[in-house]
Formats: C-alpha cells, sequence, structure tokens
C-alpha cells in the first residue's frame, strides 16, 4: 500500500513543529526519517498514526485520505510502534498482541479463535512464542520491541509505522528489530536515530531540520560529509562498507560551525 | 542453522541480517497460565454474595432465628402471609436488613467498577473513585440537607437528588479546571480532582461547624464517612441502575481500556480515540459515583482496593478485572456492613471507618512494594 504525505503541517499547542512536508512511500518500501533530536520526526509521525491531528495537509493511503477514515478502519490499514512503551499495568503478553486485534473486533473486545490465531502466528513470526504467558513489564527491552512489533502485526495492516524502533536496544536487537520489519513485507515509515543503521535497512531516507524536509533520496545520495555538517553539527567520513556496499559513515568530531 | 531455539540469530556479517522464524507455529497456552482462572472464580463469587446478602439479612443485634429469616424472605418475595405478631421481626429483616445488604453489595459493585475505570482514565493502579474529586462535591449538597434542610420541598429524596446533583456540579468544575486544548490529561485530572477535594471538604467543614444542631452534625460526620444506615427500598433504584449500566459500557469498553492503559498513542495507533474514551469514563465515573454517593455516602478504599486485589487474581485484562472486581467489591461491602452493625451493637460504626482500618495498611504496603508513579505525564 502506498502512504502519499502533502503537504502536511502539524502544530502542538499552538506551535507549528512540522511545516509542509510532502513525502511518498511506495508500497513494500522502508522508508527513513532522520534529523537531530527536536528537528519534527516524532511529531510528523504522531500525525501518521492519528495520535494528532494536520493542521494542514493529507496523509494518504493508496489514495484515500487516512484522517477522514473511521479510526478502526485506519487502524486496520496501519499499524505503529510509538515511542512510548510504559504502562502502569502488567498485562501478559499475550494480551498485548490480543490488543492488535481491536480494530478487528465490536465491543468488548472478546478474542475469537481467528483472532487467536492471528496473535499466536504473529508471536511466533517475531520468535517470542515462549514470551507469551510473561508479563510484559517485566521483558528486556529487545523483548518488549519484538512483542510491540507482533502486536502491530497482529493489527494485519498494509503500512507499519515505527518511532526510534531501536532505543534503548543493544546492536544485536537493534538489527534483529530492523530485519523483522524488512521481513514483514509491509510498507515502513520509522524515524531512526542511528545514521548507519539507516544508510544500510532504508531503501530512502528524508532528512528532517527544524520541521522540513532538506533532503530526501537513496542513503547513498543523502549522507553527505556536508549534509551531516550543516544538519547535524557533525564532520564525518564516508566510507563504503567492505561487504554490502553501503554507506557507513565515520563521525571525527563536531564540526566547526557548531562549536 | 539450528532454529529450534527461539530467540532469533544474530544477523551474520556476510550479508543481509538472518532471523530464525518458526514456520509452524508451536501451539502456547492462550488461555493464560494464571494464579487463578477467571470463570470458576466469578462463579465461585456469585455464590459466595448469595451466602453474604443471605447472611446480611440474618445476622445482626435483634437475634432472628434463621428459620424465621428464610420464611419472612420468602414472603417478602413471593407475597407470602405473616402472623400479626411477627410484623416488627418481619420488618426488619425485609425492610431493614435485606435491602440494605443489596444496597451494600449495589454500592460495592459500583465502587470497584468505577475504581477501575478512574484507574484507566488516570492510568494509574493507585488512583481511585474520590481522586477526582466528585464525592467530596456531593457530600456538600448532602450537608446542605441534613444540617440546613435545604430543598426541602422534595422530601425524603432531597438527600439523594442533593448529593447526585451536586457530584455533577463537582464534576463539570473539576472538567472545565482540568480540560486542556488537548483534552483531559491524566496528572492535571489528579492534580485538580485533589484540589477540589480540599476545595469541597472545607466548605462542608464549615458547614459542620456553623451548624448548631448537633444531632445533624453528627450524622453528616457519619455521612462523610460512609454509611448504609438510610438504606431503604427507596434508595436502591436509582444506584442500582447507574452501577447496572456504567458496569454494562464499561464491560463493553474492556478492549478500548486495555489501549488507553498502554498510553494514548498507542490507543491512537489501535483505533481508539483516546481523549473521547477518557471523557466517556470522567462522565460514567460521576455519574455512578453521584449515584452511589447519594446513599451511602462517601465509602473509600474500595474503589481502590477492589481492582488491585483483583489484577493480582486475574490479571490485567480488562474484561477479567471486570468480570471479577464488581462480585469482589460487592461480597467485601456486605460482609464490612455487617461487621459496622454488629461489631459495637447496638452503637453502628461509619462503613468508611471500617474500610479505611482495612485500607489504609493495604495501600501503605501496595505503595511500598510498587514503584509509585503518577500519571504519565501532564
Amino acid at each position: 500500500m502506498r502512504i502519499d504525505i502533502e503537504g502536511l503541517s502539524v502544530a502542538v499547542a499552538g506551535n507549528r513543529l512540522v511545516h509542509d512536508i510532502t513525502l511518498r512511500a511506495d508500497s513494500g518500501r522502508l522508508i527513513g526519517l532522520v534529523g537531530p533530536n527536536g528537528s519534527g520526526k516524532s511529531t510528523l509521525l504522531r500525525c501518521v498514526y492519528r495520535a494528532l491531528r494536520p493542521a494542514a495537509g493529507t496523509v494518504r493511503l493508496d489514495g484515500a485520505d487516512l484522517h477522514a477514515m473511521d479510526a478502526r478502519e485506519g487502524a486496520r490499514l496501519l499499524a505503529a510502534l510509538p515511542q512510548e512503551a510504559s504502562t502502569e499495568f502488567d498485562f501478559t503478553v499475550a494480551e498485548v498482541v490480543a490488543m492488535g486485534r481491536l480494530p478487528h473486533q465490536r465491543g468488548s473486545g472478546r478474542a475469537s479463535a481467528a483472532d487467536t490465531e492471528v496473535c499466536t502466528r504473529m508471536l511466533a513470526r517475531v520468535g517470542a512464542a515462549h514470551l507469551a504467558d510473561r508479563g510484559f513489564l517485566a521483558l528486556s527491552g529487545g523483548e518488549k520491541q519484538r512483542v510491540l512489533i507482533a502486536r502491530a502485526l497482529a493489527q494485519e495492516p498494509k503500512v507499519l509505522v515505527l518511532d526510534e524502533p531501536t532505543n534503548h536496544l543493544d546492536i544485536a536487537q537493534q538489527l534483529e528489530v530492523l530485519a523483522l520489519v524488512r521481513e514483514s513485507g509491509l510498507t515502513v515509515l520509522t524515524a531512526l536515530h542511528d545514521l548507519n543503521l539507516a544508510a544500510v535497512h532504508c531503501d530512502e531516507l528524508h532528512v528532517i531540520a527544524h520541521g522540513r524536509i532538506v533532503a530526501s533520496g537513496p542513503p547513498h545520495d543523502v549522507l553527505t560529509a556536508g549534509l551531516l555538517a550543516e544538519v547535524f553539527g557533525v564532520r564525518a567520513h564516508r566510507v563504503r562498507h567492505p561487504e554490502t556496499g553501503a554507506p557507513q559513515l565515520l563521525f571525527d568530531r563536531l564540526s566547526p560551525s557548531a562549536s | 542453522m539450528d532454529c529450534e531455539g527461539t530467540p532469533p540469530s544474530p544477523p551474520r556479517a556476510d550479508g543481509p541480517p538472518l532471523l530464525c522464524v518458526r514456520t509452524r507455529p508451536e501451539p502456547i497456552a492462550y488461555a493464560l497460565a494464571r494464579p487463578v482462572r477467571t470463570t470458576p472464580l466469578v462463579a465461585a463469587l456469585l455464590l459466595a454474595l448469595l451466602g453474604s446478602l443471605l447472611c446480611g439479612t440474618g445476622l445482626g443485634a435483634a437475634g432472628i432465628g434463621w428459620p424465621q429469616v428464610l420464611r419472612y424472605l420468602g414472603a417478602g418475595l413471593t407475597g407470602g402471609t405473616i402472623g400479626p405478631d411477627e410484623v416488627s421481626a418481619y420488618t426488619i429483616v425485609w425492610e431493614l436488613r435485606f435491602p440494605r445488604a443489596l444496597l451494600a453489595a449495589v454500592v460495592g459493585a459500583g465502587l470497584s467498577a468505577i475504581g477501575v475505570a478512574v484507574q484507566a482514565l488516570v492510568r494509574n493502579a493507585l488512583a481511585d473513585p474520590f481522586v477526582l474529586g466528585i464525592s467530596s462535591g456531593a457530600a456538600v449538597g448532602a450537608n446542605a440537607v441534613l444540617l440546613f434542610g435545604a430543598l426541602g420541598a422534595l422530601g425524603v429524596w432531597a438527600l439523594s437528588v442533593s448529593a447526585f446533583v451536586s457530584a455533577l456540579i463537582a464534576m463539570a468544575l473539576v472538567y472545565a479546571a482540568a480540560r486542556t486544548a488537548h483534552g483531559l490529561t491524566p496528572l492535571r485530572l489528579v492534580l485538580t480532582g485533589t484540589a477540589m477535594y480540599y476545595g469541597f471538604s472545607a466548605v462542608t467543614t464549615l458547614m459542620v461547624f456553623t451548624a448548631d444542631r448537633g444531632e445533624a452534625a453528627r450524622s453528616a460526620m457519619m455521612w462523610l464517612l460512609g454509611s448504609l444506615s438510610g438504606a431503604g427500598w427507596g434508595s436502591l433504584p436509582i444506584a442500582a441502575a447507574a452501577v447496572t449500566a456504567a458496569l454494562a459500557h464499561l464491560l463493553l469498553s474492556a478492549g478500548r481500556l486495555n489501549a488507553l492503559a498502554m498510553g494514548d498513542e498507542t490507543a491512537a495507533a489501535l483505533g481508539v480515540d483516546a481523549g473521547r474514551l477518557r471523557r466517556e469514563l470522567f462522565v460514567v465515573a460521576a455519574a455512578v459515583t453521584g449515584a452511589v454517593v447519594a446513599v451511602s455516602g462517601a465509602i473509600g478504599f474500595v474503589g481502590l482496593m477492589v481492582p488491585h486485589v483483583t489484577r493480582m487474581l486475574v490479571g490485567a485484562g480488562h474484561r477479567r478485572v471486570l468480570a471479577v472486581a464488581p462480585l469482589l467489591g460487592a461480597v467485601l461491602l456486605v460482609w464490612v456492613d455487617l461487621l459496622s452493625r454488629v461489631l459495637l451493637a447496638p452503637v453502628e460504626l461509619p462503613v468508611g471507618v471500617l474500610t479505611a482500618v482495612i485500607g489504609v495498611p493495604c495501600f501503605v504496603l501496595l505503595m511500598r512494594r510498587r514503584g509509585y508513579t503518577f500519571g504519565g505525564g501532564a
């Protein structure tokens, strides 16, 4: 399913944090958003998964206006992993995954046999079947993220939106999460902190600064020394990954302009 | 590569990350391994509730034998006849104890269900219905009737109506003060509710202080602490209807409550409008608090403790919690009310004193055992 974001502006508490963003994600592509902290990546994504309403512009899924859809219908097409994943309530892993079926259910949230089958399948798919009866709060960061991916997959969506899915994970877990996301085959829009991960895993990157897109394209074209100095304020060397050929960055120091 | 071990293997350096993924899902125990299974627990609690209602009707200061109690109950339920010398005993059983036990069950169920709702509303397992300040608002209205004879034209209904209406006014005040451009946020609700609680309490105290009728002030105090001594058939219908309707609504919202408990953003991603659900919960909580407080005063700690104990028994899933918590609360309050009648008979203790005696140590224990955080951000 294709996402078209057109002229999207988002305001929070009267402050416009995202200005006139236009981008497109073709079906099955993994699109990365990178940019410094506070650049508006999360705000943009929160608007895409409908925690915020746009101040202007539209988000379209295969041409249909997402914000004009019924909320449950939208959640059957687009699932998300928000950054906050904290709760006071100690749900079991199975219960957390079962929440993904909510957009498919009416009323009380009673799981049908089909719902249970989907949840079981998705938990197995992320390699977390053995966690089903564990308390969600007691899991490690990597386990939590896998379970949340299972919940998103249980929505059986066509589009996946992820906000910094690799935060607080060790390197193996980070790679695991991105592999799971890639394997899902869904259209993916994800914010990423780690530019080297983004360079390897994303088909296309959009660099966001001060709420606007300042560069777009394949990682190889976007992650240039000039852009890194300008947007992130760092001096970087770009090298070729010896095996995959993907661009990788070695950071030297803060660029003179930033100090 | 061995795919039997469940954790995915680390990616290899020589290619795209590989992952061990089971092709055939293992059957997992989806009916969760819990300390207690829900269906038998609900059945047991229903039986316990019947037994408790019987005990609440049969036991008391006036020693009436079980055979008579059962006969009077039968007579009341089916319209049988009793002898003229039995009228006073019949009145005690059928007009006082039985409706009182039923009302205790309704109030216990209502406070527990609303406790669950409010905890999901402010996303904190240590909140209770009174944290929204609504009960203390109801107290103002009730005391105006008790102490100054307000709304005298309404006769016996004055107390209930006044408590209910002032609960709704308190709700509107809290809502207006707490709401922001983003809707209701948990922290603001709790802070506003707490501030309003002190405001309303001050008004009540001032009224008790300035009233010159000693007996009325005592009864006002009784009411502030919670008591079912005013129970009769007349006080049942509104409270029972409000609690039943709220419970049905909450059970139908169980899935959305789960999503809300995970945070507003997760809720949004699951197609749940957190702002709307929170407004719904707020109105339901206020209406039931008003209806319950109007007939029983402010009985504390039930709405806090019962949801907690329920979660320990059946986990956090709201469908289970909402099936169990009201029954547990009903059984608990029938017994606590019975104790309040017989412990120091013929003097009657306020129920709220007993629930506090049980509740305060439990609360402190729970708070020390769990990390105490409030709200999840303003």
